[in-house]
């Protein structure tokens, strides 16, 4: 696919924080990309990244935060754009759904209310066009009797149900680009289920294309159509779903794989493989491989040079590693 | 042999709220028995329960033989060093002021068996030894630890007093993928050498499946369906357990893909005023008439049991994905 067929194009982002105890480097030269109506899943545990990673997109962070890098939403450069220029991107090209739902509402506003504002801001209707529109976007997320919902208190809905509204609220507008950063992570499995299946069929009937992080290779699995590996700052893999967990080339993207708890994985064995080690806690980026000290191919090479994203194999399917776990 | 827990009929009602009602389990002396339940289930209710945080509202608890139902704080202190717990939240349920080594040899101190400091410290380190800790952490406070570290520390903790059961209420779920695995890793180790009894306590289904003897199911404070780990993973009766099962995604694209999606609706009834006759029934796919009035009975089922109507002892069972079975 050529360049101009990518929605959004985020290269070299970096991200460092200053704190009270020193620079902390969380984001470093991360690239990825998402194709219009292509889900993409970030993956990796905590500390990776990869959260910081999807709220730079619409320049969502603190100020103490540093970033450099770019990200370019159909070619327009959105880091430095000004202020005025990000709110007409945020929640009307890129929009946002967060993990815990009960936080990110306001408990004191309807449903219905609520995300009539997203669109009152963005799209100048009046409020009981608005609350119409509401009531559509509530039955198109799945939520049943859509027009008594609406009236609804936060409180009055389940977790899921919430989560549903979360989602109603992000595509109001028909984004180009929707981030959920760990949707169903607050969930109970058989909600996350239908929690999935609403973003994906969000994806077939509008065209949305979603940039989904999680911790959950279950997840990824799931919904993802192609797959970014995040660990200590950096994209150590990425490739295609079906490929990636077929053929793993870094050995982080194995261990997490063999770590994850998976019915019939294990079959035969009674323990999970461990990844020994911590994931560290970087004030600048090393010239080495991050995960050298946890990796039992490491020599001298991972931890004199980091290792570029490189192609291996097929043309998709990159990977960040000197020693890769060659395909079989 | 005594059984290390007996729990019978327990029943836990929090003011209006049915939090638990009416749950029996068994788990002999060495046996481990997950107990599985989505939020609100009421899982961690028995579990706190059975090492009387709780007094339960009726029922009765009994650990190794002895019935702890009813025991005042003073005539449980004998029985505290028998039972232990490991919490979620190791960050949570460990006192950010105290050293790590006081922290784990707390449970010796209350115990009524005299100790000097020199033996009580030598117990610390073995305990922390036995979690793979090195002795030195026990100068260290909890802060200075990494999550996985801390979730060792509360195993040390809970096994320093030599308890005949441990109660392991999600002790991974707080804890990243990598540190998971070492963590179950390590309980399944300990639990093969010493030899105790184990209540885990979980959401996950699939984190239990190569440490569970017997793998118990909740659903809003009942039980829905017990049975042996195979018989409960690879033929599970109950439509809840089915549908357990079908929505934990498989962390493998091929296969998840190519499976059945079982989609049960996300309003959760509330234990204030759980649903009439069987529990499951407003989001089971299957259910019928009889489910609205009829409590089901539990039914005999292989080697467990199974509380649903269309579960019959000759082995007959529904399935969630094919429909209701002629």
């Amino acid at each position: 696919m050529t360049a101009g067929a990518r929605i959004l194009e985020v290269a070299d982002l970096s991200v460092s924080f200053v704190t009270e105890s020193g620079n902390v480097s969380a984001v470093d030269h991360v690239s990825l990309d998402l194709a219009p109506g292509e889900i993409v899943g970030v993956v990796g545990e905590s500390g990776c990244g990869k959260s910081v990673t999807a709220m730079s997109l619409a320049g969502l962070l603190p100020r103490s935060a540093r970033v450099t890098g770019s990200v370019r939403l159909r070619g327009t450069e959105l880091i430095g754009a000004p202020e005025t220029s990000l709110r007409r991107v945020r929640g009307k090209e890129i929009a946002y759904i967060f993990q815990e739902p009960m936080t990110s509402l306001n408990p004191v506003l309807t449903v219905g209310r609520q995300i009539g504002e997203v669109l009152q801001v963005h799209e100048r209707i009046s409020r009981k066009q608005a609350r119409a529109r509401a009531i559509e976007l509530l039955s198109l997320v799945g939520i049943p009797s859509a027009a008594t919902r609406v009236d609804n208190y936060p409180h009055q809905l389940s977790g899921g149900m919430r989560q549903r509204v979360m989602i109603a609220m992000a595509v109001a507008c028909n984004p180009t680009v929707l981030v959920a950063d760990e949707p169903t992570t607050a969930l109970d499995v058989t909600v996350q289920a239908g929690i999935l299946e609403v973003l994906r069929d969000l994806r077939d009937r509008l065209g949305t294309s979603i940039l989904i992080i999680t911790h959950d290779l279950g997840v990824i699995a799931d919904i993802a159509d192609r797959v970014v590996v995040m660990y200590a700052g950096r994209v150590v893999e990425r490739a295609p779903v079906t490929e990636l967990f077929a053929h793993p080339h870094h050995r982080y993207t194995n261990g997490l794989l063999n770590a994850s708890p998976t019915p019939g994985r294990h079959a035969g064995t009674d323990r999970l493989q461990e990844i020994p080690g911590l994931v560290p806690v970087l004030t600048t980026q090393p010239d080495a491989c991050t995960f050298a000290d946890r990796c039992p191919a490491a020599d001298d090479t991972c931890r004199g040079s980091a290792p570029p994203l490189a192609a291996l194999g097929v043309a998709d399917h990159l990977v960040a590693c000197w020693h890769p776990v060659e395909a079989t | 042999m005594t059984n290390a827990l007996e729990i019978e009929d327990l029943v836990m009602h929090f003011g209006p709220v049915r939090a638990v009602d009416a749950v029996s389990l068994t788990i002999p002396r060495g046996g481990v028995t997950a107990l599985v339940g989505e939020s609100g289930s009421g899982k961690s209710t028995v579990g706190r329960c059975v090492v009387r945080l709780l007094k339960p509202t009726s029922g009765s608890v009994r650990i190794g033989g002895v019935d702890v139902t009813h025991l005042t704080r003073r005539q449980l202190r004998p029985h505290r060093s028998t039972v232990s717990i490991v919490f979620q939240d190791p960050a949570g349920s460990l006192d950010p002021r105290m050293l790590v080594g006081d922290v784990v040899a707390e449970p010796l101190r209350l115990s009524s068996a005299r100790m000097s400091r020199a033996e009580r410290q030598k117990r610390v380190a073995e305990s922390l030894g036995q979690v793979g800790l090195r002795a030195e952490v026990a100068r260290r406070y909890p802060h200075e630890l990494s999550g996985g570290q801390r979730q060792r520390v509360s195993i040390a903790r809970a096994l320093i007093s030599k308890p005949s059961l441990l109660i392991a209420d999600e002790p991974i779920s707080a804890l990243d993928v990598s540190v998971q695995a070492s963590v179950l890793n390590l309980l399944a180790d300990l639990q093969r050498d010493i030899g105790f009894a184990c209540l885990f306590i979980t959401h996950n289904l699939s984190a239990v499946e190569y440490l569970a003897d017997e793998i118990a199911v909740m659903y809003l404070g009942q039980l829905m369906e017990k049975g042996t780990r195979s018989q409960i993973f690879s033929s599970p009766a109950h439509p809840y357990t089915q549908a357990l099962l079908a929505a934990a995604p498989v962390a493998d694209p091929v296969r998840q893909r190519a499976r059945t999606p079982v989609l049960l609706g996300d309003d959760l009834p509330s234990a204030l005023d759980p649903p009439s006759g069987c529990r499951f029934r407003t989001r089971c796919p299957l259910a019928f008439d009889k489910c609205a009035t009829d409590v089901p009975p539990h039914v005999k089922i292989g080697n467990g049991e199974a509380a649903c109507h269309l579960v019959q002892a000759d082995g007959t069972r529904p399935d969630v994905r094919a429909g209701v079975p002629e």
